[in-house]
């Protein structure tokens, strides 16, 4: 390792557009009366996503490094919040490359009583906000999922057999072991969605994609219409994905039955266990207000006003050199 | 068997595929949203050359290639079999010609090469960056003529063929870049 390696990552001048895009946010929502808060970042409980792993403490009693504030902001609004945000470090194992680094900085708010479309330009107006000092952008682009596979791969995500999903990947350049299972539709898609799908998207202006297989609506409630969607959305702009949003899940028995599922998933997978988190449970019994939320990739956002081709060129200081 | 996790997976790390050791020569990691995160690596065959593309799923286990470059200085070829010595442990291991491949035209007695073994078999060989060899045949030289940039190819003692200034005669010693295969300039002897 050489000398250097005290260095920061990013610029000075990055860090000062840093500074600028936080006071911008702070100031948007103070606008709109949106509250900001701060939750624990250290809880009994964690994700039990199973795409998502943990950080632990190696204390007796283990704390779980959250990965998203969500479950807390979600008790905060069951307790009549209202509208909030929050500017948070999140912390995720194993997500490293020239787009994730293990510890980022998230934006996450939720709006009471605000549908997911409502949200969604909400989102686009906030994000047209931070960057248009920084990049042309082009008029704002809306996908469904299904939309965005028959367009951009040539498939419906739902109806196609797993084996079409298969051959569509190789047609594509990409190789890889996986069965051809029905079990395994949901990876072929996201195999599909980050390598075929993503990098086909219109570039210059935000893309939205809406209404998710039913499969991986993680928090979303599912579609009133049509159950084999989810009510859940994500944000790319040149390819790179900044938010993922829900029309938020508010039935505390469907909540705690997808914890239940995620766990089965995880002995499944050999993947460690994770406590569920009661008391999100209990405030979704109490009663949460209809709402919608949405969490945004910070660094990635600079990463867009850099012109960046590595998270690093974003962070003080990047996981490697912590 | 010595094995890598996929997230574990770096650029110049040498594992098993189809049967043969590769080379990773790019690592991205995707993950879309919520989703399963996947490693995608560009990989180069050891024995062929040939660059391919795969992805793994994360937490997949991928056997890892016993491969290790090592510098040895070659000896001397018996027709079918090119041997090498390993200069701290004396050790010779004999290269076949698949092994040895493009740098055949290149390889000189005594010159240090990376050989790259596999189980401790050599797979394929480096020669120098820069050798120096001596023109064996090539149309006599014209005296003078060093502006015009004109070349003549030349035969040098390995077998190499190599374009050459007019200028240039048999038994010059001259100095060549393998990785090129150009002639850079006449060596001082």
């Amino acid at each position: 390792m050489s000398d250097s390696n005290w260095l920061p990552t990013a610029a000075l001048s990055a860090l000062q557009l840093r500074a600028d895009i936080l006071a911008q946010i702070r100031e948007f929502f103070a606008h709109r009366s949106v509250l900001e808060v701060e939750t624990p970042i250290l809880s009994h409980s964690g994700t039990t996503d199973p795409h998502i792993e943990s950080f632990r403490t190696a204390e007796e009693e283990t704390r779980y490094l959250h990965t998203s504030p969500e479950f807390a902001m979600k008790r905060l609004l069951a307790a009549g919040s209202g509208s909030i945000y929050q500017i948070c470090k999140v912390f995720r194992q194993e997500e490293e490359g020239a787009r994730h680094n293990p510890e980022f900085t998230m934006l996450e708010w939720y709006r009471p009583e605000m549908d997911m479309e409502g949200l969604i330009n909400e989102v686009d107006e906030l994000v047209r906000l931070l960057l248009q000092a920084h990049l042309p952008l082009a008029n704002t682009r809306r996908f469904s999922y299904i939309e965005a596979f028959a367009q951009f791969v040539g498939v419906h995500p739902l109806k196609a057999e797993v084996s079409q999903l298969a051959a569509a990947a190789l047609q594509h350049d990409i190789h890889i072991e996986m069965s051809s299972d029905e079990s395994e539709r949901d990876n072929w898609l996201d195999l599909l969605m980050a390598l075929v799908v993503e990098p086909a998207l219109p570039r210059g202006g935000p893309v939205f994609i809406y209404n998710y297989p039913a499969s991986q609506a993680s928090l979303a409630k599912l579609d009133q219409t049509d159950p084999r969607l989810a009510r859940r959305f994500e944000l790319y702009l040149d390819g790179l994905e900044l938010a993922n949003g829900f029309d938020e899940l508010t039935d505390a028995d469907e909540q705690a039955r997808r914890f239940a599922h995620d766990r089965q998933t995880r002995k499944k997978n050999g993947q460690p266990d994770v406590p569920v988190d009661h008391h999100l449970i209990a405030a979704l019994e109490h009663g949460m207000p209809t709402c919608s939320g949405v969490a945004l990739g910070l660094d990635r956002l600079l990463m867009l006003a850099l012109k960046a081709k590595h998270i690093d060129e974003a962070l003080a200081f990047s996981s490697e050199r912590a | 068997m010595a094995s890598y996790g996929s997230n574990d997976l770096k650029r110049g790390l040498k594992i098993m595929l189809d049967g043969d050791p590769h080379n990773i020569t790019e690592v991205e990691f995707v993950k879309p949203g919520k989703g399963q995160a996947f490693t995608r690596v560009k990989v180069r065959n050891l024995k062929t050359g040939r660059t391919i593309e795969r992805t793994f799923k994360s937490n997949e286990s991928i056997e890892a290639a016993d491969v290790m470059d090592t510098d040895m200085q070659y000896l001397y070829n018996d027709g079918d079999v090119w041997y090498f010595m390993d200069q701290d442990t004396f050790d010779q291991v004999g290269a076949d010609e698949k092994a040895v491949g493009d740098a055949r035209p290149w390889l000189k007695d005594q010159d240090i090469c990376i050989v790259t073994l596999w189980n401790g078999v050599p797979i394929s060989v480096t020669p120098p960056n820069h050798v120096i060899l001596t023109v064996a045949e090539t149309e006599p030289g014209v005296r003078g003529d060093t502006a015009t940039g004109a070349t003549k190819p030349a035969t040098m003692e390995t077998g190499a063929v190599v374009q050459v200034p007019l200028f240039i005669d048999i038994g010059d010693v001259l100095r060549i870049d393998t990785r090129t295969g150009e002639y850079q300039s006449r060596a001082k002897d």
